[in-house]
């Protein structure tokens, strides 16, 4: 029997296993939309943006670790998706992301709506198609879901004009894909895993260097049993949270630009760095000509473009870090011996120190204006419990997110790192919630990035995802604030909010829940009542407008020299009112 | 250092804007860049020239062949190959200047492929410097239009492939 574009979509859909996808009609795809109607198989959640549908198909596939789904229209649908597609190419994120076309005989004609959907998307997609004849429609999209989850994940454009989805064609799909340019490898080469497991094996300064590839790949088991097995030290990059449980003895925290004082320290004075899925980011190796300079550099990553990328290593290994680490165990089990704890107690001894020299600190006074981090650190103890997924957006509060939230397991943790996308939290934690309707999401957000996707409040109240953002409300684009302070002499160029909306008004607005924690006293009560609630809630939380979040490595400095807390000067103004003194306001007005 | 690449892809609409915005949007160089179909109408073929010091040159292979739409690529600059590149070059040629353009084609093996009272179209192959050097002994006739083909490139036999010949990767 034959069905048309419309009907042949949704079967792939269902054969690829989507439950749910996100999406914004318009007048392209309205045959697609007419036939997700009439069926009952995949959900679609109407977003009021077509950023919040690509950033809530990430979050999706972020908690699940499966492709997350979007569907947009021509034109502006394509255009507004366009952040969304770029963040997840950056952070390898498995999207497949359909768009509406102008019909085939229009393209190129400057038809109402048209848009070049495929050359927009060119530079932020693993891969994109434009289907021009329903035959080829089905095999199409099952190269889309295997490109986007195979190999380095990423987001794969679908590009399907009107008449194709209304065009009628045998629906055949295939059982198996073959790309004769496209093989990725998953088992790394065994002498140079051999090589990996010697250099281990002799280390005196090991460390664990343990990024978003870990996530993607499913290899926190195997991670964590050599870990164990060889005593190394993990720092987890921003992405890499959750790779390895953040309380564990070993693990020493973030490392990079906000990262802890004894993971920067630790990679650099090590005499062997052992990366794993992770990339060699410029907010982790800081200048690149002093990134661990002493060390010798294992690099395990899928992707052979990682390697050598940004920093010479001395053993390359392209593969699947699962597989690799499994290999390489296999060798490391049948060697380690207890030689390597005693070869490695100074190492240990010096860790210990610096841990204890620089624990990551803030100061919370009793009736003082509430810290930041005392807000994380509360809701960290009372949700550990429950398994959390958190997202965060981006700025201050996503850094002491990091810092404070110890996640336990992967695939907890919604973040955009590559991109740093404002407004990325909330859409991504209400994909995740719509993964798993009955765990506890949370959104840790600022109160410039909330703004950027508010609308979605609407999808969250209507489709019954009941996320709670907590506002790290701090009247300002903190970040940008901090770098101010730090590096432009305390001039406020745009950083100070002046009005934000009352976000528990907001909150109501929208007929979800709005909560409010004024003073510290407050913050446990608030934050239970705000996880109790059934439904979608803003809990907004005043926070000091001056507070900076350390350590911090400037852009381009060497990793163990690290800024630690405020200079003297903006010492004072942490002392003084925290309320926006008028200067600071003025310093606007005249920016 | 200049490399030239051999790069066998897809013969599929949008493949040459791929590889073309891999290099703007690296900011890798391309020198020149050929297309052509192969004996096989499902692929063609590109031949590249770039250049860039050893690590980018690696880059530059690696992100090729990243690309899903490329088959294979070969960095033909690691081992012996030949390459030719064909010029089509339109002189003014006055009365007096005939012989002398003559002989310039004569010196060169190239051809007269077309020829007007006033103009004579040059075709030349072989190497850059080749070409470099009959451009600037016509360019005092006045040379009206030129054109190159950029330059084409085979292995010499017998072919190891890049991918077939790991480098040895130090840390400096
Ligand atoms: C405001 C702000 C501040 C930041 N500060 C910091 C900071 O202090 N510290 C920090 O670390 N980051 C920070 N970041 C994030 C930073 O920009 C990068 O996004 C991050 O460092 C990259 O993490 P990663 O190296 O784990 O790579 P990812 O982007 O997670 O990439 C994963 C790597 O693993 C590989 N891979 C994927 N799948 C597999 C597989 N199956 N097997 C093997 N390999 C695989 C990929 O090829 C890739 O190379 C910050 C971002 C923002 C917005
Ligand atoms: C879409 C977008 N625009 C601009 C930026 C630059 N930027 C980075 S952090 C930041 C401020 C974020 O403010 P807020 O969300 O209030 O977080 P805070 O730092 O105050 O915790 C800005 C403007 C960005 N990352 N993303
Ligand atoms: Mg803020």
């Amino acid at each position: 029997m034959k069905l048309t574009g419309s009907e042949i979509f949704i079967e792939c859909l269902k054969k690829e296993g989507v439950k749910t996808i996100f999406a914004l009609p318009g007048g392209v795809v309205l045959k697609i939309f007419d036939m997700l109607h009439q069926q009952k198989d995949v959900q679609v959640i109407l977003t009021r943006h077509e950023q919040g549908a690509g950033h809530m198909a990430e979050g999706y596939a972020k908690a699940t670790g499966k492709a997350g789904v979007c569907l947009v229209t021509s034109g502006p649908g394509m255009t507004n998706v366009i952040t969304a597609l770029a963040d997840a190419y950056m952070d390898s994120v498995p999207l497949v992301c359909f768009s509406g076309q102008v019909p085939t005989s229009l393209i190129g004609n400057d038809a109402f709506q048209e848009a070049d959907n495929v050359g927009l998307s060119r530079p932020c997609t693993k891969y994109n198609f434009l289907v021009k004849d329903v035959n080829d429609l089905a095999a199409t999209i099952k190269e889309a879901f295997y490109i986007a989850t195979t190999g380095r994940p990423g987001p794969v454009l679908v590009d399907i004009p009107k008449d194709v989805s209304m065009a009628k064609a045998e629906f055949v799909y295939p059982n198996s894909v073959s790309i004769r340019g496209y093989n990725p490898t998953y088992d790394g080469n065994k002498w140079q895993i051999k090589q990996a497991a010697e250099a281990i094996m002799k280390a005196k300064k090991p460390i664990l260097y343990v990024g978003g590839g870990v996530v993607f790949s499913g290899a926190a088991q195997e991670l964590l049993e050599l870990a164990e097995m060889t005593q190394i030290p993990v720092d987890m990059t921003l992405m890499g949270l959750g790779a390895f449980p953040g309380e564990h003895p070993l693990s020493l925290g973030m490392m990079g630009m906000h990262g802890t004082y004894q993971a920067n320290m630790a990679v650099h004075y090590s005499d062997l760095v052992i990366a794993v899925g992770a990339r060699f980011d410029d907010r982790v190796t800081g200048k690149v000509s002093e990134f661990c300079p002493y060390a010798k550099i294992i690099h395990i990553d899928i992707d052979p473009t990682s390697i050598r990328k940004n920093i010479n290593v001395d053993i390359p290994i392209v593969g699947d870090c699962k597989a690799v680490l499994r290999e390489l165990n296999q060798i490391l089990r049948a060697t380690v011996n207890g030689e390597q704890k005693t070869l490695r107690k100074p190492w240990w001894d010096q860790i210990r120190e610096w841990q204890t020299a620089h624990p990551l600190t803030y100061q919370q006074d009793a009736d003082g204006p509430i810290k930041p981090q005392e807000v994380v650190k509360r809701l960290y103890e009372l949700t550990k419990d429950r398994d959390p997924i958190v997202a965060t957006d981006v700025g201050q509060h996503q850094m002491w997110a990091a810092q404070y939230f110890k996640l336990a397991k992967p695939n907890r943790w919604l973040t955009s790192g590559g991109l740093g996308t404002m407004g990325f939290g909330f859409p991504a934690a209400m994909g995740a919630q719509a993964a798993f309707p009955g765990r506890l999401v949370l959104c840790i957000a600022g109160d410039g990035s909330v703004q950027m996707n508010m609308q979605e409040m609407a999808t969250a109240v209507v489709s019954k995802l009941p996320v709670k953002i907590i506002i790290l409300n701090n009247r300002f684009h903190g970040m940008v604030r901090q770098w101010q302070d730090l590096f432009y002499e305390g001039r406020y160029a745009s950083s100070y909010l002046d009005t934000t909306p009352d976000f528990v008004k907001l909150a109501e607005a929208y007929g979800a829940v709005g909560l409010r924690a004024k003073k510290v006293a407050d913050l446990d009560a608030v934050l239970k009542e705000a996880i109790a609630v059934n439904g979608p809630v803003i809990v907004d939380v005043p926070t000091h407008p001056y507070e900076n979040c350390y350590p911090m490595i400037p852009a381009g400095g060497c990793n163990h020299e690290m800024i630690l807390e405020d200079p003297p000067e903006l010492k004072k103004k942490m002392a003084g009112t925290p309320q926006v003194t008028p200067e600071d306001k003025d310093t606007i007005l005249t920016a | 250092m200049e490399h030239i690449i051999s790069v066998t892809v897809e013969n599929k609409f949008g493949v040459l804007s791929r590889v073309a915005g891999l290099f703007s949007g690296r900011g890798f160089n391309i020198e020149s860049l050929s297309v052509a179909p192969t004996l096989d109408p499902s692929m063609s073929q590109m031949t590249i020239v770039t250049s860039g010091d050893e690590r980018i040159v690696e880059q530059i292979v690696k992100q090729l062949n990243k690309l899903i739409d490329i088959i294979k690529v070969v960095d033909l600059s690691e081992n012996e190959f030949v390459s030719r590149e064909t010029a089509l070059i339109k002189v003014h040629t006055r009365m007096e200047d005939r012989a002398e353009a003559l002989r310039i084609v004569d010196i060169f093996r190239a051809n007269i492929i077309d020829s007007t009272p006033g103009t004579y179209t040059i075709e030349v192959t072989g190497d850059p410097k080749k070409i470099e050097a009959i451009i600037n002994l016509l360019q005092p006739l006045g040379i009206k239009e030129l054109t190159r083909t950029g330059r084409v490139a085979v292995a010499r036999e017998p072919i190891r492939t890049a991918a077939a010949q790991p480098k040895k990767i130090a840390r400096e």
